[in-house]
């Protein structure tokens, strides 16, 4: 199956030999680069900042982390924005809700409850769940169904691997995920005001799940997630519009049912099960044929056209052959 | 019609929130490019549409603080409030057209087709222009008994307001519930003691 990444690579997109064997210097260089030109408020980013707080064998694991031909070369958001700038209701509903109310969420230890038409059902500790399975850095666009978009250096194992040992049955068709429900360390969830209903809910169709590209995060900018980006564990589907990506998983179902998901629970017309980036098919409220790639400067909206599936058209469209993508969205 | 007597610090109420949003901007622009989050255009535009809406609220809040609080001096102030409303709408259009659409018109139009909300803030934005056009003494003296007509079209353009504020909300409509709350009260108030005029 031919996959790519929505341009085609050449001889002249080879990485050079010392160039990948230095890149993880490169890489904290020009973070330590970026954190240089925006002082004074620069925050903690993983090459100056304070020490990873998650558990030793999640780092040994995300050390451990190779490069892959998914990975996108275009400019990557800087780190003070991939964890500054987020929605993730759980915490409040402003932009920079996340990573202020954030900070009293306790990732670890971590347990995920499998269940539904599989043979590796019951609840897992995340280092078993995860042991033996290869970290690989992806570097991934994420478009917000908001028409804005970033570009993240994620660490993560594919979905796949995941999903393949838990042994899901063959009339599994669906697979649904579930985020942690704790109102007491995460104050949207027990506001009066909730915006949508919790836990949230999220789910992909099989062949979906099992797709190469999609990925469940373990880290970002070579550490762990912190909190506002979902720790310690969460989806990433570049295709398809960022509500997707289901944070801080708990439960992961396999079912022969679609499962309703929280934000078609909550405007149905305004968001689907599919939700693919799709510039020719608008929101109701607003375009979706734009996008604003963060960080935009004050005179340069940097607006850029939105690609069909986010610019993974190459890999993914076959999914959805035949299928009408306005009634499907 | 009394002379609007303005104090001194008053004017600084008035001007605050432009202080503000032009420090921002240097501070954005010399100092510290992150000042204003990742996407510095939309949060200006966000800003001055804040601010316009408070002093919306603010001027459909002079007739029930006098009759329920009794606080008196607003009245005076009414005038201010609303040229500084209309003042913050006009900076909240300019921010958009300026530093979001780059004064590309053709990107205008297309936005007008495809964003409906766009047409409404539109809308709401004339209508405050004519009130804010007919607010000196001369259009007071020349209208007469007509004057006091044309200015309920405050009523309307506050809802058009909230209209565009709901179709405008991405996700969360919390803050523009919130806000509906307050206006729909006021305008409430208005509608039931109309009857009784300054």
């Amino acid at each position: 199956m031919k996959v790519s990444v929505g341009h085609k690579l050449g001889e002249r997109d080879v990485t050079p030999e010392a160039v990948y064997l230095n890149r993880r210097q490169y890489l904290k260089a020009s973070a330590v680069g970026a954190a240089a030109l925006l002082a004074p408020t620069v925050k903690a980013s993983p090459a100056t900042g304070s020490a990873d707080p998650a558990p030793l064998w999640l780092q040994a694991q995300n050390n451990q982390a190779a490069p892959s031909p998914f990975s996108s070369t275009e400019k990557l958001t800087p780190y003070e924005y991939v964890t500054g700038y987020n929605n993730f209701y759980e915490f409040g509903t402003g932009k920079d809700d996340p990573e202020k109310h954030g900070q009293d969420f306790k990732p670890h230890p971590w347990q995920v409850t499998v269940s539904g038409l599989a043979e590796g059902t019951g609840t897992f500790d995340l280092e078993d769940l995860l042991k033996g399975l290869a970290v690989e850095e992806r570097i991934y666009r994420l478009r917000c169904v908001e028409a804005w978009s970033m570009v993240i250096p994620w660490l993560g194992v594919p979905m796949a691997a995941l999903l393949q040992r838990l042994k899901p049955l063959s009339s599994a068709r669906f697979v649904s995920f579930e985020t942690v429900y704790r109102p007491e360390e995460m104050p949207g969830q027990g506001s009066f005001f909730a915006a949508i209903d919790y836990p949230y809910i999220e789910g992909l169709r099989m062949d979906e799940a099992m797709h190469p590209l999609t990925l469940m995060a373990t880290g970002v900018y070579g550490r762990s997630l912190p909190n506002q980006n979902g720790a310690p564990i969460r989806l990433v589907v570049p295709w398809k519009y960022g509500f997707k990506s289901i944070k801080s998983i708990r439960k992961i179902t396999f079912t022969d049912r679609q499962p309703q998901t929280t934000w078609q629970k909550a405007n149905a017309r305004e968001y689907g099960f599919y939700a693919n980036v799709n510039p020719s098919v608008d929101h109701p409220r607003w375009s979706q044929a734009e996008e604003r790639r963060l960080p935009s400067t004050l005179f340069a909206s940097n607006r850029v056209p939105t690609l069909p599936f986010n610019g993974y058209a190459d890999a993914v469209a076959g999914l959805y052959q035949g299928m009408d993508l306005t009634k499907y969205y | 019609m009394d002379k609007v007597l303005l104090t001194r610090w008053f004017w600084w109420i008035l001007l605050l929130p432009f202080v503000f949003a032009g420090a921002r901007v240097v501070q954005v622009i010399w100092y510290d490019p992150s000042a204003l989050g990742p996407d510095p255009a939309q949060a200006l535009v966000d800003l001055f549409g804040t601010t316009a809406l408070w002093f919306l609220c603010a001027v459909l809040f002079v007739t029930p603080a006098r009759a329920v609080i009794g606080v008196r001096w607003l009245t005076r102030q009414r005038r201010a409030l609303g040229v500084a409303c209309f003042g913050y709408a006009l900076l909240h259009w300019l921010s958009y057209a300026g530093l979001l659409l780059e004064w590309q018109w053709q990107n205008l139009g297309q936005d007008l087709l495809n964003r409906p909300y766009i047409i409404v803030g539109f809308l709401a934005g004339l209508m405050l222009l004519l009130l804010a056009g007919t607010s000196n003494n001369t259009s007071v003296r020349l209208l007469g008994r007509r004057w006091r007509i044309l200015h309920r079209l405050v009523y309307p353009a506050a809802l058009l307001v909230l209209v565009h504020m709901f179709w405008v909300a991405r996700s969360d409509y919390t803050e523009v519930i919130l806000y509906s709350v307050v206006v729909l009260l006021l305008l409430l108030y208005r509608w039931r003691y109309s009857a009784k005029s300054t």
